[in-house]
């Protein structure tokens, strides 16, 4: 069986909730079947709305949602098949784990004997065996989002959207549930849409990224090329951290440009500019460019160090350079680290490939 | 394990459980000093009333002490035939002295309570002591029954033995619609004088109405308060909790206005023809009125604890439930519903026990067919001063109130209540 690469489509949605404003702009979005797709973006960039439309609580104001070449946009939520794992996980409390489990089964009128089964198999996914009479508030918030993750799960859904699953756990457990959500797409296989803000959580655990804001996707590939690869300044900045300056194009050929900034100029990698005399954000990102460089690179400056901060397994230097004083460098921790201390002078070096020249800011 | 049992000293060597009481003891005194005025409170206006109204309506101590020598020799007697010498000998001297204090009078009257005709023939026995017409040197027995013939009747003698306790139920046994008979058995009043068994019934009848309308009405009023934007959701709070700020009396007397036979509602009734002008249905007077006053005056009391109960829902439980395929009345009935019944409780509990002890509404609106119990306890309270049978109506339906609290907390738990 071939996989649909058009599975869930999005295709010209429009929605505004009061007329004057459009939260989602003119969405175009293909998901292939088994993608794990992560909506990322600030909070009112309409990832949440699309979530929502995607599960019927809110309706398109323009355009049409197809599941599986199906348009969807005028069947309710409870016909549509669709698991969700809600941002407060969204347990029935006065259900025990067994019972919320069985819920959607039971809807569907599920044998009896049919439902202990897939209940017993979704709590071992989950490894929550053993659990299936504790009531919700008798659990800690990992295993409370464990049985919501199993809930969205047991009645075999094509497609499970999650709206934030991960926000209110600790960081530790956040992270071993990260992996968790992932290893269980992995095994089986199931479409999944999920909704952050937390980048790191978007790179872990993606197939697919898409970077909303201001109701449109700025991007849409995979973590690596996203992270490499920003193609306007608002990914390049979201994603990650990255060192900008702001200047004009003086000169532009096939791969290179050189752009001006206030008193000197760099050679940069011409992503969205076409012609001289262009404005352009320059992005560079703080692990590429190195001190005092070995091998030959085409930016080479020398700044001022205003201030070392310690990391542990890193030390972030903050340098006076090119007349900015925010730009950022990360050195990673080694046994042959250098002697690094404020006011220092030290050599910087990049390659322009590394230094993205972007639309202006 | 040696942990356990072994003491665990402070730095300075005091057992620490002694040192932690220590140091608490006196932020314990101090949280008593801060409750102590309520406490004084509660017992002045709450604890001390109940008590009080208890002990009146089972007093029966006035008799007792009219009558101490006659009680006495009465302990010999079996109460099967008419009484020996002593004992109408010792009644002669109990009378003698209640006639020197002229306190005979109330001694008729309360006899009289207890069986007819007593109040005629101790007024006879009044004259006759009155003028020294007994002569303590002969049978007093002989002399006594010469006076009336009821004096010579067992059944009188019988009635007065009876009210040698000092305590008695009689006052509850009738707001139950019985009293001791002559044997001192407990017996059923006439059918057609059972007024306060209907009255009871009748008071829970529409206590149970009421609160059953008002949850229909306010299950969809609270619901639609904690789902709606805010801006809506103030309006319309105010608008249920107006009422409340108006006095009960205003709001009762309006619903005179419209319920009444030339009132509003009836006008409009028959402008839009549903009845003809002549035979105007009675909407007061009578139960209909004050199920209606009622509904629409204990509403508040259903809508707020459901309300607040409801905010507390999250809306993404519904948003859960249909997406997991349950249809909205599913999701509904499933996952909503369930979460709201320590609201329900409140709500219903709330309005059954003010709906029990109603008193003005039903008053005004209510007639003949609609008055409850507490305006039966009234009436004795002002118009017959039988202060005692008011107080035993009282305590009944107390303790009534205090039993539907009990079934219910077995049937719902109290810890499922929600107040707000």
């Amino acid at each position: 069986m071939s996989k649909n690469p058009e599975f869930v489509k999005f295709d010209k949605v429009d929605k505004s909730y009061d007329g004057k404003v459009l939260v989602v702009k003119d969405l175009q979005l293909d998901i292939a079947e088994g993608e794990f797709i992560t909506m990322l973006g600030p909070s009112g960039s309409g990832k949440t709305t699309c979530l929502m439309m995607l599960a019927g609580f809110e309706t398109p104001t323009h355009g049409e949602i197809l599941l599986d070449g199906n348009i969807i946009s005028n069947i309710p939520p409870h016909k549509r098949g669709i698991g969700m794992v809600f941002q407060n996980y969204a347990l029935f409390p006065h259900m025990t784990v067994y019972e919320n489990l069985a819920f959607p089964l039971r809807v569907r009128k599920v044998e009896k004997s049919e439902i202990d089964k897939k209940v017993d198999k979704a709590l071992s996914m989950v490894s929550l065996n053993g659990f299936e009479s504790r009531m919700p508030a008798q659990l800690s918030g990992g295993q409370q989002q464990r049985v919501a993750v199993a809930r969205a799960l047991v009645f075999d859904p094509a497609v499970v959207l999650m709206d934030e699953p991960l926000g209110a756990l600790d960081k530790n457990l956040r992270e071993s549930m990260q992996y968790e959500i992932k290893h269980i797409h992995e095994s089986i296989g199931v479409t999944v849409v999920y909704v952050t803000h937390d980048q790191s959580e978007a790179l872990t655990m993606s197939n697919r990224i898409a970077v909303f804001n201001d109701g449109k996707v700025q991007q849409l590939s995979d973590p690596a090329e996203l992270y490499e690869k920003p193609v306007n300044s608002f990914v390049a900045e979201f994603i990650g951290e990255n060192n900008t300056f702001n200047g004009e194009v003086v000169d532009i050929d096939k791969d290179k440009c050189k752009v001006k900034l206030a008193n000197s100029e760099i050679l940069a990698n011409p992503i969205s500019v076409k012609s001289k005399g262009e404005k352009t954000t320059v992005s560079l990102r703080p692990e590429r460019a190195l001190i005092n460089p070995s091998d030959k690179m085409d930016n080479m400056f020398t700044g001022k160090i205003e201030e070392v901060i310690y990391h542990g397994d890193h030390t972030r230097v903050r340098l006076n350079l090119l007349g900015s004083s925010e730009f950022i460098l990360k050195v990673p921790n080694s046994t042959s680290n250098l002697e690094l201390k404020v006011s220092q002078d030290i050599n910087i070096g990049w390659n322009s490939t590394d230094a993205r020249a972007l639309d202006p800011k | 394990m040696s942990s356990e049992t072994k003491q665990i000293l402070t730095t300075d060597g005091i057992p620490l459980e002694v040192s932690l009481k220590k140091a608490e003891k006196k932020n314990k005194i101090k949280a008593f000093l801060l409750v102590a005025p309520l406490l004084l409170f509660l017992i002045i206006t709450y604890v001390f009333p109940i008590g009080e109204m208890f002990s009146r309506s089972i007093d029966d101590k006035m008799i007792t002490n009219m009558l101490p020598k006659t009680f006495k020799e009465m302990e010999k007697w079996d109460g099967k035939e008419l009484p020996p010498e002593d004992v109408f000998k010792a009644f002669y001297y109990d009378f003698k002295l209640l006639v020197e204090k002229q306190e005979h009078g109330k001694l008729g009257q309360r006899l009289n309570k207890e069986k007819n005709g007593f109040n005629s023939i101790t007024k006879k026995l009044f004259r006759q002591v009155k003028r020294n017409k007994i002569d303590e040197g002969i049978s007093i027995k002989e002399q006594i029954m010469k006076v009336h013939k009821r004096w010579r009747n067992v059944e009188y003698w019988q009635a007065i033995k009876r009210t040698a306790p000092p305590y008695t139920l009689a006052k509850y046994l009738k707001g139950m619609d019985m009293y001791y008979g002559a044997d001192g058995s407990i017996a059923q009043v006439d059918e057609d004088r059972r007024i306060h068994r209907i009255l009871w019934l009748r008071t829970l009848e529409i206590a149970f109405f009421v609160t059953l309308f008002c949850f229909l009405m306010g299950y969809p009023i609270a619901h639609l308060l904690a789902t709606l934007p805010m801006k809506y959701s103030n309006l319309l709070m105010i608008c249920v909790l107006l009422p409340f700020w108006t006095s009960l009396l205003v709001r009762t007397a309006s619903w005179m206005i419209l319920l009444q036979q030339q009132g509003v509602v009836n006008d409009f009734f028959v402008m839009i023809g549903l009845v003809a002008d002549d035979s105007r249905p009675e909407m007061m007077y009578n139960k209909v009125g004050t199920y209606v006053a009622m509904t629409q005056i204990l509403l508040p009391f259903m809508v707020l604890p459901l309300y607040s109960v409801m905010k507390t829902i999250s809306p993404s439980l519904m948003r859960a439930g249909k997406s997991l395929g349950g249809t909205p009345f599913v999701a509904f009935w499933k996952v909503y519903f369930p979460l709201t019944i320590p609201g329900i409780g409140a709500g219903c509990l709330l309005v059954f026990i003010l709906a029990i002890g109603y008193y003005i509404t039903p008053a005004l609106v209510g007639g003949a067919s609609g008055t409850l119990i507490s305006n039966q306890i009234a009436f004795h309270m002002k118009q017959t001063l039988d202060w005692s049978f008011a107080s035993a109506m009282g305590l009944m339906l107390l303790t009534g109130v205090l039993v539907i609290y009990w079934i219910y907390n077995k049937l719902v738990g109290v810890d499922n209540i929600k107040l707000g």
